[in-house]
């Protein structure tokens, strides 16, 4: 359904010095989602995520890559492809309150997609403004109301309305619910997950909140620095993590009710910033278990297991023969 | 479970259908208006609140009101063409020349209430033109970025560098007095303000949420300019040109007053004050009532103005 291949984006960015340098937001990431599929990346702040969301969607330039949805190549941006793209697939965005147009009442706000893309017009796209509200749960007195006036929640379920008034195969969504509060975001993802299952959605979730993703997501890849260095099923990744720095972030959370993973040693130190990135495996900086003259050198492979993979060099069923010992 | 939205859709649509004609013809404009009334009725509260805002709006429309009217309620409408009547020269005020007689024997309340409306004229057409510059070139810089955002920049910040009024009475220097010249160099260096403004406030709603995500749904370049910036900057222009219309018109009077803009007999505050100054200070009302006047229109619009902002652009309330 939706294939990224190697995709990399790279902002140019001038350092304190005012010297041009290269920001490797995402850095040779590669996604396989299946139809109907709920796929979650996690990471910390920074790691890349939204730059992901909006590299699909053409928000965000593309540096190198393949993107392909429902077997369509949408790497190039010409204006079929772009056409095509803005009915396919749409994004979430996490702000509600800054995702919609403060001059524009919720009934132009959730009509513009089918206006810019369809001919409807008239009480055919009124009739249809009122569908997609009453499929996200609003009634239609909000039809002329203007954005200051709804709730964040309300807010957020009208922009999940504007996002599949074309009928979209593929949604991203990118922290949909972080800024509502608790007792609103549950209703949410309640809502979320059902639209998903009514409209066999593919989702792309983008969230730093481990619960969200693994009460939503089938599938889930765990993002650091640009890269993806864990990706597997919900329950695997939840259950048994492989990777270091999977392992640190799951132990950082407390999640009610489940099994905490044995031995987490805590994250030490910052995240280091994608202008200037570590040699060898990106998370060596802060690896507590990281192995001497090898993790400092050579970027680690990605080791398969059953259902997912990792990339981590203690993984490596051969690393005694690469050399190094674990310190 | 699956399916039982798309059925409840599915109904919903079906009663959609069968009601929608009752429903629309039941609906009136009222109701569908509704939150911008409550909007506007906000808005109008706000300001009925604000005493000084209150008080400049007053002047305004007193000033507008005689603008519309004037050449049907002044005592002597030929005084403001020329006419002369020497015998009556310099009288104080009375009941017939309410503001007094200037040196050739002209109603002194005549020329101002007729004076009224070259003014208003000027002011609105320096503003209009100024932002009608300025506008469209600040929005194409804060858009377009690059190089064509330098080269625009570049060339405000020179005229902004410059004191307007300097540059204006060296324009109109060089074109020749008169008040057609005097509007033209009011608004040749009046519109570096707005590109300034214009261009601030594209660049932060480019960024805005909302603009990404028109691109995201795949509106066109044109429809986010139109439909998602320029409403969204109406507020801060609105405020300027309030404001800009007080300055325009104390710019025009400083041009009449220096002899480049209105030649007498036409009625214009800063030229009659021009000549009126030499009477000081014994017929102190020839060049006292357009001077007045001067001064409540500019204060009027500046109060208008910061009324406006309070009500408009709360965020920016010191
Ligand atoms: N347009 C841009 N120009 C320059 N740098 C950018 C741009 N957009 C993102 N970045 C940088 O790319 C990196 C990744 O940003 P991104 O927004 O994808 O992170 P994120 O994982 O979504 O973080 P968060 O959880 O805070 O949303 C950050 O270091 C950010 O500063
Ligand atoms: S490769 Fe080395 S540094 Fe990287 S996570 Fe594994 S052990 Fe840590
Ligand atoms: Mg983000």
């Amino acid at each position: 359904m939706l294939a990224v291949e190697n995709l990399k984006v790279h902002f140019d960015v001038k350092n304190n010095r005012g010297v041009k340098t290269k920001l490797r937001a995402v850095d040779g990431v590669s996604l396989h989602l299946k139809k109907g599929e709920a796929y979650g990346i996690v990471g910390e702040s920074g790691s890349g995520k939204s730059t992901i969301g909006k590299a699909v969607l053409n928000l965000a330039p593309k540096t190198e890559g393949k993107i392909e949805i429902d077997g369509r190549d949408i790497t190039m941006t010409n204006r079929a492809n772009e056409a095509w793209l803005r009915q396919n697939a749409q994004i979430v965005f996490q702000d509600p309150h800054s995702a919609l147009n403060p001059r524009m009442t919720i009934m132009r706000s959730v009509a513009e997609p089918i206006i810019v893309h369809t001919k409807t017009r008239g009480h055919d796209l009124r009739r249809r403004v009122e569908e997609l509200l009453d499929i996200v749960g609003l009634s239609k007195q909000f039809i002329y109301r203007y954005p200051h006036e709804l709730s964040g929640g309300q807010k957020q379920r009208v922009c999940i309305a504007r996002a599949i008034a074309l009928e979209p195969s593929l949604l991203i969504l990118d922290e949909p619910t972080s800024a509502l509060d608790v007792s609103v975001q549950s209703q949410i993802l309640e809502f979320l997950a059902s639209l998903q299952r009514d409209l066999n959605l593919t989702y792309l979730f983008i969230s730093h909140n481990l619960s969200v993703v693994r009460y939503l997501c089938q599938r889930v890849g765990v993002m650091y620095l640009g890269n993806i260095i864990e990706e597997g099923t919900t329950k695997t990744v939840f259950e048994h993590p492989q990777h270091p720095y999977t392992k640190a972030l799951l132990g950082a959370i407390p999640y009610p009710g489940a099994t905490q993973p044995q031995s987490a040693p805590p994250l030490i130190g910052d995240i280091p910033s994608p202008v200037d990135l570590p040699v060898g495996c990106r998370f060596h900086t802060r690896c507590p278990v990281k192995v001497a003259n090898l993790c400092d050198r050579l970027a680690p492979e990605h080791h398969h297991q059953t259902l997912g993979w990792a990339s981590c060099h203690l993984l490596d069923p051969d690393l005694d023969k690469v050399g190094g010992k674990p310190e | 479970m699956v399916g039982s939205t798309n059925q409840r859709t599915n109904l919903a649509t079906v009663m959609l259908i069968q009601d929608s004609n009752a429903d629309h013809v039941s609906e009136s404009f009222a109701d569908r208006h509704a939150s911008t009334y409550r909007t506007l009725r906000l808005y109008a509260r706000t300001f009925r609140r604000n005493t000084s805002a209150m008080f400049g709006l007053a002047i305004v429309v007193v000033f507008l009101v005689v603008a519309a009217i004037g050449p049907w309620i002044v005592p002597f409408p030929e005084d403001a063409t020329g006419a002369v009547h020497l015998d009556i020269k310099l009288q104080p005020p009375d009941s017939t020349h309410w503001f007094g007689t200037d040196e050739v024997g002209n109603d002194i309340f005549t020329r101002v209430v007729l004076g009224t409306r070259t003014t208003l004229q000027i002011a609105c057409i320096v503003t209009g033109v100024a932002m009608l510059i300025g506008v469209p070139l600040g929005m194409i810089a804060g858009l377009v970025g690059g190089w064509v955002q330098e080269a625009i920049m570049r060339v405000t910040d020179v005229f902004l560098s410059v004191p307007g009024l300097v540059l204006a009475i060296a324009i109109v220097g060089a074109l020749g007095p008169g008040i057609v010249n005097a509007m033209l160099a009011l608004s040749l260096v009046w519109w570096p303000g707005y590109v300034r403004l214009v261009q601030a406030k594209t660049l932060a709603l480019k960024n805005e949420i909302y603009v990404q995500a028109a691109y995201s749904i795949g509106a066109s370049k044109l429809r986010i300019v139109f439909i998602h910036i320029l409403p969204n900057c109406t507020s801060p222009i609105i405020v300027k040109a309030s404001m800009d219309m007080g300055m325009a018109i104390l710019g025009a009077a400083s041009l009449g007053f220096l002899g480049l803009g209105a030649q007498p007999p036409f009625p214009e505050w800063g030229a009659m004050i021009s000549i009126a100054r030499t009477y000081l200070p014994d017929w102190w009302w020839y060049s006292f009532f357009p001077g007045l006047a001067i001064s409540l229109t500019v204060l009027g619009f500046n109060l208008l103005g910061d009324g406006l902002r309070d009500i408009l652009d709360p965020k920016h309330r010191d």
